[in-house]
């Protein structure tokens, strides 16, 4: 019985010890994703200035209040604008952006099978 | 055919990049926060400088008039600067001042009140700067005018004389 309880005691404690580990590297995770706005050029994560000090701290008490990654992406973004988030949103504007590397990629396919496949047949 | 095709579809590619380039050339990359907003009043709770008491932006927004937010903190030099021109506008009869005590230590914060007095009705501590982010702010000194649970304006750095006119004519 008393091993029983220790056993237990144990892994509750484990497992906090883990959720709290789970924690933490989300808050990298999410950090390294935001950048700092006053010091242009570094993410959250590493940026040492007072601004991203703040939002380190603010970050992690939004996921110990339950927030999920993608509200507190958009909490950021609520207050300082797409700017902030490193991956550019699709939209009207990034339609250009997110599509260019497919299409290239498609006419360079096109362009082998082409030159390459068709030629051999 | 094959041969017609490369130029072609190598120049494109080049107009298409100068295209890009281009447009980016006359693009300011310097970002610049956007300073016209009409935002609600963000909801936060924080402990009162010198009180054992914590109050909520519900409690504090409550009334019917101009707030004005200033974040400041003992140790920000362009927060010494500006502190004149808080005092003055302390005189106004329908604006209270609430000061947010951003990331400071209270006994410099109480002898930086104590030297240049003090202009605000209320202060509220921000330890670690959460409350300030909440606001959307990125540093301080940073002044948000409030009217109707709405922020009407946005002053990014140290109030000075335009500022203090324009929040002057705001208020009226």
């Amino acid at each position: 019985m008393k091993f029983i309880k220790f056993f237990l005691t144990l892994l509750i404690l484990f497992n906090f010890n883990l959720a709290k580990a789970e924690n933490e590297n989300l808050k990298n995770e999410i950090t390294k994703n935001l950048r700092c706005l006053i010091c242009q050029g570094q993410s959250i994560y590493d940026s040492d200035s007072e601004f991203a000090n703040s939002l380190k701290s603010l970050v992690k008490q939004k996921l110990d209040d339950g927030y999920k990654e993608k509200e507190i992406y958009d909490f950021l973004k609520d207050k300082y604008g797409e700017w902030i988030l490193y991956e550019p949103e699709f939209n009207k504007n990034t339609y250009f952006l997110w599509l260019l590397p497919i299409l290239m990629f498609l006419i360079g396919g096109a362009i082998i099978f082409k030159l390459f496949i068709l030629k051999k047949n | 055919m094959k041969v017609k095709f490369f130029p072609f579809f190598l120049s494109l590619i080049f107009v298409l990049i100068f295209i890009v380039f281009y447009k980016g050339l006359n693009k300011s990359n310097i970002y610049a926060p956007d300073n016209i907003i009409e935002k609600k009043v963000p909801s936060f709770s924080g402990k009162l400088f010198n009180q054992e008491k914590e109050v909520t932006s519900s409690e504090i927004f409550a009334e019917k008039k101009f707030y004005l937010v200033n974040i400041w903190a003992s140790w920000c030099i362009p927060c010494r600067e500006e502190h004149s021109l808080l005092m003055e506008l302390n005189k106004m009869k329908n604006l209270e001042i609430i000061g947010i005590n951003y990331k400071d230590k209270t006994d410099n914060a109480k002898s930086f009140l104590n030297e240049l007095k003090n202009p605000y009705d209320l202060i509220i501590l921000d330890k670690n700067g959460t409350i300030s982010i909440e606001w959307g702010a990125y540093g301080v000194p940073e002044t948000f005018l409030i009217s109707d649970k709405n922020i009407i304006k946005k002053i990014i750095g140290p109030l000075n004389t335009d500022s203090l006119s324009e929040i002057k004519d705001l208020v009226k």
